[in-house]
């Protein structure tokens, strides 16, 4: 690229992040929205409990959440294992891995958002769409889903941008390594250590301020439309 | 359908929260009123009849077929209720145009049970102009219109009505009273009708219950 302020491996590194962001989200959405609708719906023992253990990674230090990932998806792990057998897929010091760490830390963030416009959606309209003859499943596709729909996007573009940020839980799960799992925060790391790298610092913090506020941005522009689509529920 | 089967027949007592919610109605024919103060309970009873809340106790019968029976067992999904129900705060879908509306519960003409075809409702209801916008377009009036035809639409086998006139102005209301006793005189179907103001249910009603 000629005109390209970046140089390749730059470049290289921005690619990974957003393949790593987008897998991360892409990946756990249907597991984000099965909890959310669970915790906006259900009605069952340990409903609590379930809830904390979704916004842990929120409040737990990322070093952590990086170590239980070691011990659940390392070679060793039940989970690593199960995976490495089943679907072949392996994570340490992978770019997977990456992606892996991204969306455990994503997770609280995307089942918060979606499981609020779920909640938003006006039970009554549910009502009457079954008093018309729909189906349960005709009613959660064709009322519940597309009127939560706002919120499902804002927990994704949100989700990705909690990822694209992901740094404690990535370097310890899966370190450090050049186009596996050195997304930008890691880079950025990386660079601060060595002597005269400002310029590259200065690049990449750059890129990740824009793509962090075009995330927000979209996600509140999308919160609104839930709010509006409320006020429309009731004629 | 029996021609001697009343148009309602209903026991019901349910408990919600400390209130005791207790019906009897019995209908023979035209509109069947539930009349009395709000907060008497007469919402749950429609939403008893249409299957949104399960009775504790007691029979729901509408035109001489078991809706409902506790001691029987009985306990039809709302879904094969086919009541059309008109609720007080229209409920029109928002993310849905008013054509879009009109023919969610769509279940084919006539020869498959239905009353109307959408032209003949538009017509009926006067709502042809409508059939582009979204719901938050609509005047009061006109939200109730689309509501009362997409109730229609849905082939139901008796209507319920939950007060339909309350969110509406005296000249809306006029219009509106006017279509619901053409639903009443023309298309014959059985209508449980919710109200707690006394002219409109003397004018509309052939049994009154108080509740």
């Amino acid at each position: 690229m000629p005109f390209s302020p970046f140089s390749n491996e730059e470049w290289g590194i921005v690619l990974l992040s957003l393949r790593v962001g987008a897998v991360a989200v892409g990946a756990s959405l249907p597991l984000a929205f099965a909890l959310a609708w669970l915790l906006a719906r259900g009605r069952f023992p340990g409903k609590l409990l379930l809830d904390a253990l979704v916004h842990l990674p929120l409040v737990l230090p990322p070093v952590v959440t990086g170590w239980l990932l070691l011990l659940a998806f390392g070679p060793n792990g039940p989970a690593g294992r199960w995976f490495a057998e089943w679907l072949g897929l392996t994570f340490m010091f992978r770019w997977t891995g990456a992606a892996l760490a991204a969306a455990v830390m994503a997770l609280p963030l995307m089942v918060r958002a979606i499981r609020l416009s779920i909640e938003a959606v006006d039970r009554r309209l549910e009502d009457a769409a079954l008093t018309l003859g729909a189906s349960r499943w005709r009613c959660f596709r064709t009322v519940t889903l597309p009127l939560a729909f706002p919120g499902v996007l804002a927990g994704l573009v949100l989700g990705f941008a909690r990822s694209l940020g992901e740094f404690g839980a990535t370097i310890t799960f899966v370190s450090n390594i050049p186009g596996e799992t050195r997304t930008l925060p890691l880079a950025i790391y990386g660079a601060l250590q060595v002597p005269g790298s400002d310029g590259v610092v200065t690049r990449l913090a750059l890129v990740s301020v824009a793509l962090s506020l075009a995330a927000l941005l979209a996600s509140e522009l999308l919160s609104k439309r839930i709010g509006e689509g409320r006020g429309g529920h009731v004629v | 359908m029996s021609s001697d089967a009343k148009d309602f027949e209903i026991r019901v007592s349910r408990r919600l929260g400390d209130r005791d919610i207790r019906a009897e109605v019995d209908g023979a024919g035209g509109v069947t009123a539930l009349f009395g103060p709000s907060g008497a309970g007469k919402t749950s009873v429609l939403n008893m009849v249409a299957g949104l809340l399960r009775p504790d106790h007691g029979r729901i019968l509408v035109a001489g077929e078991v809706l409902f029976d506790a001691e029987a067992g009985i306990d039809l999904p709302v879904q094969q209720r086919r009541a059309g129900y008109v609720f007080q705060d229209g409920r029109l879908f928002p993310h849905k145009r008013v054509r879009d509306n009109l023919l969610y519960g769509w279940r084919g003409d006539r020869r498959h049970g239905g009353l109307l075809t959408l032209e003949e409702t538009v017509a009926f209801l006067g709502i042809g102009h409508l059939l582009d916008r979204f719901p938050r377009t609509l005047s009061g009036g006109e939200a109730q219109r689309v509501a009362i035809g997409r109730a229609l639409l849905s082939a139901p086998r008796f209507l319920l009505m939950d007060e339909p006139l309350s969110s509406l102005d005296s000249g809306r209301r006029a219009e509106i009273l006017t279509v619901i006793e053409r639903l009443r005189d023309e298309l014959r179907l059985p209508i449980l009708y919710v109200s707690h103001d006394r002219a409109e249910v003397e004018r509309l009603a052939s049994t009154i219950v108080l509740l």
